[in-house]
């Protein structure tokens, strides 16, 4: 066990796990984040991406050990009160089905904005591609990030 | 602070009243709604939500007859209560089709009774006081009230003996697209499912199982993984006991398992890997289910099984009689005589469900109760097997059922929840039992694997003169005998085979059709193309051969409204107009009471399917939430093109060879359809499923797309199986 101090959503946060603990299980086990998902634990379904100071990452193969200074961004602090322009897009289109892996598609769809303001259909399908939706909104998905990043321009 | 009056309380039946008058649902359904004094209405949603959208169209169908703007509704999950609300369950596409009355009738009697509440207050006849949008009024006087000043007089009344129910054309809510009403805590985070629940000193429960169907437990040796950080305990169980008799939903293959225990998910996984087990292969049994009221008896053969073996096996007994479960005419004698015959063989492997949420429930069992809560399809059988297991009497057990995510069927079967109250109640302590990814899709309850063997009889003039389908599978047979085109063919025959396995098998989104659809609607296609004629005519003849003239008299669907969606489909994709650019493929069903049909367009570039557009045309009757519909036929159509091309769970001396999402294969956003169309027949019909009906067909028509732009025919999924 060891002590690591994070910065978790502004706020600095301290936990006392193994050095080992990938991210997603101190996120979710130890500081009461949940919105931040468990899907596969093998960094191939995107359930568990969160930002490492403003970069999508699977927060399942991140050990806590390895997070450092970076600031951690997860779904619950992506915006105060819910309204991020992707949220936002995401309500517009309703996306949801079961809504498991939506926490996920959100973290990974402001990132791929962030990078490519204007994304082409191709650059969303293949930077998307590593966030699976069993429930198969991909479409939806699709029409609200480009929702947002009209809103955005 | 609210205020409002429970129907929980309000309205069960009593001595005094006549309750031989009024639909026996009405009584059970009364825990439906709340009012609060400022006009707020709280819905209680009965029905377990697994992304089916009915935590937002079942509290609709109330609030329409209630008479109320919808934005002051606020949505409750209601908990499991047999003596309230009917059919708590998830499964068969039958939420709104079961409840269409029931849930109108709970929101009219509301109305009335406020209705009711007003004309006393004011000392006017109740034929004179409307109730609209939230507001009641008498106009001679003109006196006004909202819902939420008479609800506490209200809830004091009567239930009314009879209540009138708004005509389709007044609705105005059902047949609008109202959102999410989970969506801005989705689009938060908020905690919501299963696996999402932590309670004051609660443990951590993972399990072990065995790493083969055909094996179990003998032996362990778990000193090393006690001795791990965060480890309370290890420990072996049985899930259910000796000689229980078993409903449909207690399948499980392993029930007796290894548990480990400990503080945080991290250190239970680690622990986890560092118990040492022996297994052994089982021998031959049998045991005693009551398979909803019927007893019988189930047999699980010994042995380590394979993909392979099960593929020669089921190619053997698809060439030999089967057991005949439909004859038309005289089929043997119109196929001896025949011109020409064409005939072929389909086939699909296991699938694993891989609802994105693995397998989970939270249970705090103490001497006298037991609080269960998670995810679950069938909250009201699992009561029953939780409570004979616990030694409680039922009225102790208490089930809430939380947001599921995903159900596909696999959460009928909730041996998880059993498993979690067993811990707890050893453990003496709140658990939460979490199935890591690998567990959840090696414990089985798959989708089986089938095949199926169609042959058609063609005469000189390349009429169709007889049909023949024989089916099975491992475990079971998907064959539908009395399903289309049985009723438009004169020399008809049905066979069917099963073999036998210890891999446990479920329903799996649509059972059956999802692979009888596939197989039925390519062989379709290509004895169009022998008969050289148009795909759709040819299915349009059949239908309408079977709408003037049956064959036999248990054809299961309507003629009718089956080419309604042919020519939908036609309609909507210009099929007619000609050409497209890719392949294009056709295929319409019908299953759990609605039909389907959907026209693919794909090509494949590269040795790889790229669909470009999907067009779906459905009769569900009434759509009550027609946006939350488009959603759920776009899902059901990107599962089963994800399904038809990628998909497969494979075994080896009963292993099985996929354990995760590296190695299984579920569709991914650049797989998906470029786009998707979807149109509802306009009908007043009352309304059917939809969770599952778009699904079937899509396989066929992606099979028959992927023909047109390959010139050649796919027989066996997964189509293009290997992880790209
Ligand atoms: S849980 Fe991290 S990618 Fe699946
Ligand atoms: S909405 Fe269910 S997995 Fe994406």
């Amino acid at each position: 066990m060891a002590i690591f101090k994070l910065n978790v959503n502004g706020k600095s946060r301290e936990v006392d796990v193994d050095p080992s603990t990938p991210l997603l299980w101190v996120l979710r086990d130890h500081l009461q984040l949940v919105g931040t998902k468990y899907g596969c634990g093998i960094a191939q379904c995107g359930a568990c991406t969160v930002h490492l100071d403003g970069y999508a990452a699977r927060s399942c193969q991140t050990p806590v050990s390895s997070v450092g200074k970076q600031a951690v961004t997860t779904i619950e602090g992506l915006s105060e009160e819910g309204d991020h322009p992707v949220q936002q897009a995401w309500l517009e289109h309703d996306v949801p089905q079961c809504g498991y892996c939506q926490a996920g598609q959100i973290m990974s769809a402001v990132a791929l904005l962030k990078a490519i303001p204007n994304p082409s259909d191709e650059q969303i399908e293949s930077i998307m591609s590593g966030n699976i939706c069993r429930c198969g909104t991909y479409t939806r998905i699709k029409a609200a990030i480009k929702s947002a990043a009209e809103k955005s321009k | 602070m609210m205020l409002g009056f429970s129907w929980l309380a309000g309205c069960k039946p009593t001595a005094g009243m006549k309750a031989s008058e009024l639909p026996k649902e009405w009584f059970e359904i009364n825990g439906f709604l709340k009012i609060a004094p400022d006009g707020q209405v709280t819905i209680m949603s009965p029905n377990p939500e697994i992304g089916q959208n009915v935590k937002t169209s079942m509290p609709m169908l109330v609030a329409e007859e209630l008479d109320i703007d919808w934005k002051q509704v606020v949505v409750e999950q209601a908990p499991l209560n047999t003596s309230i609300f009917k059919r708590q369950l998830a499964g068969g596409s039958q939420s709104i089709r079961a409840s269409w009355q029931s849930l109108r009738m709970a929101g009219a009697t509301a109305r009335q009774m406020l209705r009711e509440a007003a004309a006393q207050a004011w000392q006017v006849p109740l034929s004179e006081v409307t109730a609209k949008q939230g507001v009641l009024q008498h106009v001679a006087s003109g006196k006004k009230a909202s819902y939420g000043e008479m609800a506490s007089a209200a809830a004091k009344l009567e239930v009314p003996k009879e209540v009138q129910l708004k005509n389709s054309q007044d609705f105005t809510i059902i047949g609008t697209s109202k959102k999410n009403v989970d969506g801005p805590k989705i689009v938060t985070g908020k905690p919501l499912y299963g696996l999402d629940i932590y309670k004051e000193g609660m443990l951590i429960a993972m399990i072990v199982h065995p790493p083969a169907f055909g094996m179990k437990f003998k032996s362990m040796d778990a000193t090393s993984a006690k001795q791990m950080p965060g480890i309370v305990d290890v420990f072996t169980f049985k899930t259910y006991e000796e000689g229980y008799s078993k409903s449909a939903f207690d399948n499980t293959a392993f029930n007796e398992l290894v548990v480990v225990v400990g503080k945080s998910t991290w250190e239970v996984m680690n622990a986890k890997k560092a118990v040492r087990v022996e297994w052994e292969p089982i021998s031959d049994s049998t045991e005693e289910m009551d398979l909803f009221g019927r007893k019988m008896t189930v047999r699980t053969p010994a042995g380590l099984e394979s993909s392979e073996t099960h593929q020669a096996k089921m190619a053997e007994m698809g060439s030999m009689p089967g057991k005949v479960v439909r004859r038309d005419g005289n089929p043997e004698e119109v196929f001896a005589n025949a011109a020409r015959i064409l005939e072929r063989n389909y086939s699909a492997p296991f699938l694993a469900h891989n609802t994105m949420e693995p397998m989970n429930f939270f249970a705090n069992v103490t001497a006298d109760k037991a609080e269960l809560v998670g995810p679950i399809q069938t909250p009201e059988f699992l009561e029953k097997s939780a409570a004979a297991r616990l030694g409680l009497p039922l009225e102790k057990v208490d089930i809430q059922m939380t947001r599921m995510g995903g159900g596909f069927g696999r959460r009928l079967y909730g041996h998880f929840l059993v498993e979690a109250a067993v811990i707890s109640q050893r453990m003496k302590a709140p658990v939460k039992l979490v199935y890591t990814r690998e567990d959840d899709m090696t414990f089985g309850t798959y989708r089986p694997s089938y095949y199926a063997t169609y042959r058609a009889a063609l005469d000189a003039n390349n009429r169709l003169i007889g049909f023949h389908v024989r089916a099975g599978g491992v475990p079971e047979s998907p064959l539908a005998a009395n399903r289309f085109p049985a009723g438009a063919i004169d020399h008809y025959l049905a066979e069917e085979w099963t073999i036998e396995s210890n891999i446990t098998v479920g329903a799996f989104r649509a059972p059956r059709s999802n692979f009888i659809a596939a197989a039925e609607q390519s062989f379709l296609d290509e004895l169009a193309e022998a008969m050289g004629k148009d795909p759709i005519t040819l299915r349009l003849e059949l239908l309408e051969r079977a709408k003037k003239n049956p064959v036999g008299e248990n054809n299961d669907y309507d003629a009718a409204r089956y080419a309604g969606v042919l020519e939908l489909v036609r309609e909507k994709s210009g099929w007619d107009k000609g050409i497209v650019p890719q392949g294009r493929g056709v295929a319409a069903y019908f299953c759990h009471n609605s039909y389907v049909a959907n026209v693919v367009d794909l090509e494949v570039k590269e040795g790889q399917p790229i669909v470009h557009k999907v067009y779906c045309a459905v009769d569900c009757g009434i759509v009550v939430n027609p946006d939350a519909a488009i959603n759920l036929s776009e899902g059901g159509l990107v599962d089963g093109i994800g399904h038809a091309l990628y998909s497969s769970l494979t075994f080896k001396d009963g292993v099985p060879q996929q354990r995760n999402f590296d190695q299984y294969r579920l569709i991914r956003h650049g797989e998906a359809p470029r786009s998707i169309e979807v149109h509802f027949v306009k009908n007043d019909t009352d309304p059917t499923g939809l969770g599952e009906p778009p699904f079937p067909p899509v396989f066929g028509a992606v099979a028959n797309a992927l023909y047109k732009a390959t010139g050649k025919r796919y027989y066996h999924q997964p189509f293009f199986p290997a992880i790209g």
